[in-house]
């Protein structure tokens, strides 16, 4: 089978107003299946957002994507006209973004925010929109979308105001969902239910899914697989029961091992120094040879400061950037 | 031994404007009581809305309490007069979750850390920056960022910037207020040894509010655990999440993410 997403060798850099170039992806590959959810790890800095805006081309305005290809569903996303490219946002590709509150508007009814979605890709008359709009959110709310339709975003919870977003980006029936940090803002419950709303829509529509998120245990249990992102990089990408059980990167082992460890365990020491990755995050502006988590690593060798490590199989279906693994 | 802290039945109504001449009460707080004894931490658990912050905020002496008693110390801070509290409030400090909007980004890192100095009228010019400095070695801030502006630090740096700044009056009790939350977790990590270590060489007590229970179980001698403005259950931190009695504790632990779960069933809706 075709992946249905396929981008390679993504550069995306900004250009800060003093003149410097920040490049914050370089040469990142990676293809979806259709009904796949790819999980999206990283730290703050290390391109995962850039990577959202970029496969739908909304990045900021000092933003550019300097060489690359994004083809969905049989064509580049890079080439394609602002028209076309308008009626792909939001109509092939749902978009949910980090901020519930700041994707809303405040004076209007979230009812008639799911049906502009629809009156701005489908050509439906009034009753058809209306209709359409209530099944959506009784898609979301099955219990009071009736109340909801009318209700204002102030008016609903952070996990309401998250279900309206859902909503909107299924509205036209894409194939793919790009979530940026869904769940960021919610509190364990609400996210549980966000978490298990997407594998009824993963279930029910067969949408793939980019869900980006720094918390490697939200993935667990919900992506497919997980691709880990450092530095603009790559550093991993693998089947995610892989990745978190034995990660292959030094950087995603060392990451891992920062989370507090299972609390249910009477043996695990409590108020124990947690495990730290040393250093700091790179700075990207710096041109720099080599790794480059390599100041960081704890497994390095002397050819990690001089080369770029390129992505090698250490398993089937699983790619690693680290020379651990070449040759 | 005496409680650091002790908050006996406490009770907050908001009165609520629904329309004029109608006012509907709003109780965030309903008869909570809770105790925290020197030198340990109490993590305080529950869903967003459930009253945590608003507790936080009375202990502090931020909000007055309707009902109820908060002893620190054994003195009912209730009593107090304003001069009296002055001398309080220094003694319990406050670190909350986005460090980006507690502090003044154009304000530079020493700006910052001296400026609990002023507002108690403690020390001389050239001792408030002598003390300042001392700070960030504390907290592990490189003395080099003194001069740099909290805008231009990343959110690791703030954090602990916001840290040394509840540090500066050498308060008793420093509440955090879902002070991990908004990190990375390499940061999580690193903050969360910093107040292990600051906790035992400075002999602080904590008052830890937040919804990560791995963390509240790593950190935390004592859970309390609550629900719609009251506390349903609270104990041992290593009883209350092995062996939790009150739905809304199991409710908290079911919705916490493990990382080596089998696949979840997915529901339908």
């Amino acid at each position: 089978m075709a992946p249905f997403l396929q981008v390679k060798n993504l550069h995306v850099s900004y250009s800060a107003r003093t003149g410097e170039v920040c490049p914050a992806l370089a040469g990142v590959n990676f293809s979806l299946n259709p009904g796949e959810i790819l999980g999206v790890l990283g730290e703050s800095g290390s391109g995962k957002s850039t990577l959202a805006s970029a496969l739908v081309r909304l990045l900021p305005a000092n933003g550019k994507i300097e060489k690359g290809s994004v083809h969905f569903e049989g064509r580049n996303l890079l080439e394609a006209s602002a028209h076309d490219l308008r009626k792909i946002r939001g109509g092939r590709i749902g978009l949910i973004f980090q901020e519930p509150t700041s994707s809303l508007h405040p004076t209007l009814q979230v009812g008639r925010q799911v049906s502009d979605v629809l009156a701005a890709h489908k050509s439906l008359d009034r009753l058809a929109l209306q209709q359409k709009t209530s099944h959506l959110l009784a898609s979301v709310f099955p219990a009071d979308a009736e109340r909801i339709s009318r209700s204002y975003p102030h008016e609903l919870s952070g996990g309401q105001r998250q279900r309206v977003l859902i909503a909107q980006a299924t509205a036209c029936s894409p194939s793919l969902i790009i979530a940026d940090e869904p769940t960021a803002s919610l509190d364990p419950t609400t996210q549980q239910e966000i978490v298990q709303l997407f594998c009824a829509l993963r279930q029910n529509l067969g949408l793939a899914m980019i869900l980006i998120t720094h918390n490697p245990a939200l993935l667990a249990g919900l992506a497919d697989r997980i691709l880990v992102l450092y530095a603009g990089r790559v550093a991993e990408i693998g089947p995610a029961s892989r990745v978190l059980a034995s990660p292959q990167h030094p950087y995603t082992a060392a990451l891992l091992r920062c989370l507090p460890s299972h609390f249910a365990d009477d043996e695990a020491p409590r108020k124990s120094q947690l495990n730290v990755i040393p250093g700091d995050a790179p700075d990207l502006s710096l041109e720099e040879a080599g790794c480059r988590f390599e100041p960081r690593c704890t497994e390095r060798m002397e050819v990690c400061s001089l080369n770029e490590p390129t992505a090698v199989a250490s398993s089937e279906l699983h790619e690693v950037s680290c020379f651990k693994f070449a040759g | 031994m005496q409680p650091l802290l002790k908050v006996e039945n406490l009770g907050k109504q908001y009165r609520v404007r629904r329309s004029p001449g109608a006012t509907d009460h709003f109780a965030p707080l309903e008869g909570v009581s809770i105790s925290i004894d020197p030198q340990t931490t109490l993590a305080l658990v529950g869903e967003s809305g459930s009253g945590k912050s608003t507790l936080a905020l009375c202990i502090a002496c931020l909000e007055p309490p309707t009902s109820g008693c908060i002893f620190f110390q054994g003195i009912d801070v209730a009593v107090l007069d304003q001069n009296q509290l002055r001398l309080l409030r220094p003694q319990i400090q406050l670190v909350f979750q986005d460090p980006a909007s507690s502090l003044n980004p154009r304000w530079t890192a020493l700006d910052i850390i001296s400026e609990p100095f002023l507002v108690q009228r403690r020390f001389t010019k050239p001792d408030r920056a002598v003390r300042a400095l001392q700070l960030l070695d504390r907290v592990a801030l490189p003395r080099k960022l003194a001069g740099r502006r909290a805008g231009e630090l990343s959110g690791g740096q703030k954090q602990r910037l916001a840290i040394a700044r509840a540090l500066a009056l050498e308060p008793k009790l420093i509440i955090f207020d879902e002070a991990l939350s908004a990190l990375d977790c390499s940061v999580q990590a690193q903050i969360a040894n910093l107040l292990v270590e600051l906790q035992s060489s400075l002999g602080l007590t904590y008052l830890f509010i937040t919804h990560d229970l791995a963390m509240a179980a790593h950190l935390a001698d004592h859970v309390a655990v609550m629900q719609r403005g009251r506390i349903v259950e609270s104990g041992p931190a290593r009883k209350i999440l092995s062996s939790p009695s009150h739905d809304a504790t199991r409710s908290l632990l079911a919705a916490t993410p493990l990382l080596f779960e089998s696949s979840r069933e997915p529901v339908n809706f």
